[in-house]
């Protein structure tokens, strides 16, 4: 990335962020609350693309790790009372381990077999919460008790009963994501991991470590998808086995897609516009698994580079 | 010209493809600063030996030994990490990055090599670039230069590595005479600072850069010497005129 490009990438980060912040001071509430929730599943899908878009793999299997992270803070602070936190700490430490253990097998294979492993693995990990039922109350799931509605961290108490703590802290967790990603793709690290996906056999022949590489930017798209699952436990109270389910990795993918894999913004922007029609669908009919449906062979079959990949196809080749 | 030193010795080094024998025993001794050729017909297995020596195929049987370390397992990451550099008999670079990224990947992967001294990114890569003749390209997509300056490309990511053993892989197929004629000033040059082991079709350039031949057929050494000892070698010629 030239020092122009990083610049233009930098800034347009920032006054989307700058955006974002600013909405909550216009949106009415209803629309804050979604606005809430949809920048937590930014933040999944963000982590979804880190690993689709940046070195190329995909994975059927991300609500893994996002059920991970959700489970990992609903269960410690419903069972063992911890602070939210801590419970937050943990449970994205856990979803990075779990990435680890599972990417350690599953970067063994590829392409299809790639698809179909990580598939099965989630699977694995939906029917554990299911079967785990005395724990995660399985389908049913687990509202967190009140207690679990406030924050105490330095002396400060955030009272998560309001819709504009949610907000902001939604709002942080993205843009800490963000920042990150961008960091990490800005740096020596960041341009192995495209290389992996431009030319794997090159980068190998290069000197450099390929499945090193793979694994690190899968357990840094683990942690985020688990950040993701233990944000939306924690801010919504609520921890269910939907999470896990095979649907949540699909709309991660079609987030992705649809926004544009291997852009920064192209996540965020695929869940702005995918999770507004889905609400205003869904008030229509109760068919809206079938609209998800059509759109991702839509956008696989007639605009597999997404809205903003589409964009810099045409106008702006520095979007990173 | 060729030193005593074996920077890289091969002993019944083989590889079956089930029953194809591709490289079957081979004993073959590189000499530090050399430049050796390998010639044979197509499918005697030149291809398979040196992505034997650079690991992107593994080995079924026999040692490879480089700078006097046994690398026969070491996966192909790690010998480029010892200087061992390959250039691909099929053109493999990154299409969609420019040309300039291309060589700084090369660059970056000898950095990780040699740790993180104060290391100058930018002048490497315009050294890389400028060997090859490629510097007023360096921002054109790689995917989009002519094909003779690909294959220009691909050493220019070699060099950039530095490597102590350059292999490359009928590097002039495609070339046009003039392109030929630069080329192989250009391994002259790279020759000064690293061993080339060459495989190449074109006898006129094996005959003009080569200290030793070495020829190859059915996956077993023929014959070993120098261009004019091969050039006389009656059961070289027969292998040839047979194949
Ligand atoms: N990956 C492979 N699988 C099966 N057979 C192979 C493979 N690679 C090479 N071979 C076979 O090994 C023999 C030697 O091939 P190769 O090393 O490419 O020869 P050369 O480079 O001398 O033309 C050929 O018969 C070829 O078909
Ligand atoms: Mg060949």
């Amino acid at each position: 990335m030239t020092k122009s490009a990083y610049r233009n990438n930098l800034f347009l980060t920032g006054v989307v962020l700058v955006l974002l912040f600013f909405l909550q001071f216009v949106l009415p509430d209803y629309h804050v609350l979604m606005g809430t929730r949809m920048m937590v599943l930014a933040v999944f899908a963000l982590g979804f693309n880190a690993l689709l878009g940046y070195v190329g793999l995909l994975s059927l299997g991300h609500a893994m790790f996002f059920a991970a992270g959700l489970y990992g803070a609903g269960l410690t602070v419903y069972h063992f009372g911890w602070s939210l936190p801590a419970a937050f700490g943990f449970a994205v430490l856990a979803s990075a381990l779990l990435a680890l253990v599972i990417g350690a097998v599953v970067l063994r294979t590829i392409r299809v077999s790639f698809m179909i492993v990580t598939l099965m693995f989630a699977q694995v990990a939906y029917l554990m919460v299911l079967y785990f039922a005395e724990w995660t109350n399985g389908q049913e799931g687990l509202s967190l008790p009140l207690s679990a509605r406030a924050v105490h961290l330095f002396g400060a108490t955030l009272d998560l009963s309001s819709a504009i703590t949610r907000y902001n802290l939604a709002f942080g967790l993205l843009a800490l994501c963000l920042m990150l990603l961008f960091a990490y793709l800005a740096s020596a690290r960041g341009r192995v991991a495209t290389a992996i996906r431009d030319n794997e056999g090159r980068t190998e022949m290069l000197g450099f470590n390929v499945f090193a590489g793979k694994l690190e930017m899968f357990v840094l798209s683990g942690a985020m998808s688990g950040a993701a699952g233990a944000a939306y436990a924690l801010l919504f109270g609520y921890i269910g086995s939907t999470f896990a389910s095979f649907q949540y990795s699909i709309e991660a993918l079609l987030f992705t897609l649809l926004g544009g894999a291997g852009t920064l913004l192209g996540p965020l922007l695929g869940v702005l516009l995918m999770v507004a029609m889905i609400d205003k669908l869904s008030e229509l009919t109760s068919a809206y698994l079938l609209v998800i449906g059509v759109v991702l062979i839509v956008v696989i079959l007639w605009f597999p580079k997404g809205i903003l990949g589409t964009i810099r196809e045409r106008w702006a080749p520095w979007l990173l | 010209m060729a030193s005593l030193t074996p920077l890289l010795v091969t002993s019944g080094l083989k590889r079956h493809f089930g029953g194809v024998k591709a490289v079957d025993g081979v004993d073959f001794t590189l000499h530090e600063g050399e430049i050796r050729a390998i010639i044979g017909p197509n499918g005697a297995g030149k291809t398979t030996f040196v992505s034997l020596l650079s690991g992107r195929t593994e080995a079924s049987g026999g040692t490879i030994r480089f700078a006097g370390e046994d690398v026969t397992r070491l996966p192909a990451y790690k010998r480029v990490q010892r200087g061992i550099a390959y250039t691909f008999q099929i053109t493999n670079i990154y299409q969609t990055k420019s040309v300039a990224d291309n060589v700084r990947m090369a660059v970056q992967g000898r950095m990780q090599r040699v740790g993180m001294p104060a290391f100058d990114f930018e002048a490497e890569t315009a050294a890389a670039l400028a060997a090859v003749g490629l510097s007023d390209r360096a921002e054109t997509i790689a995917g989009e230069l002519a094909y003779g300056h690909q294959r220009l490309l691909e050493i220019a990511m070699g060099l950039a590595l530095q490597p102590k053993l350059l292999i490359l892989d009928e590097p002039t197929q495609g070339l046009s005479d003039a392109e030929i004629e630069n080329f192989l000033s250009l391994v002259r040059t790279i020759a000064k600072r690293a061993t080339v082991l060459l495989i190449e079709h074109n006898m006129a350039v094996v005959m003009a850069l080569a200290d030793r031949i070495s020829v190859l057929t059915r996956g077993q050494l023929l014959a070993e010497g120098t261009p004019s000892e091969i050039r006389d070698n009656a059961a070289v010629q027969e292998a040839y005129l047979g194949a």
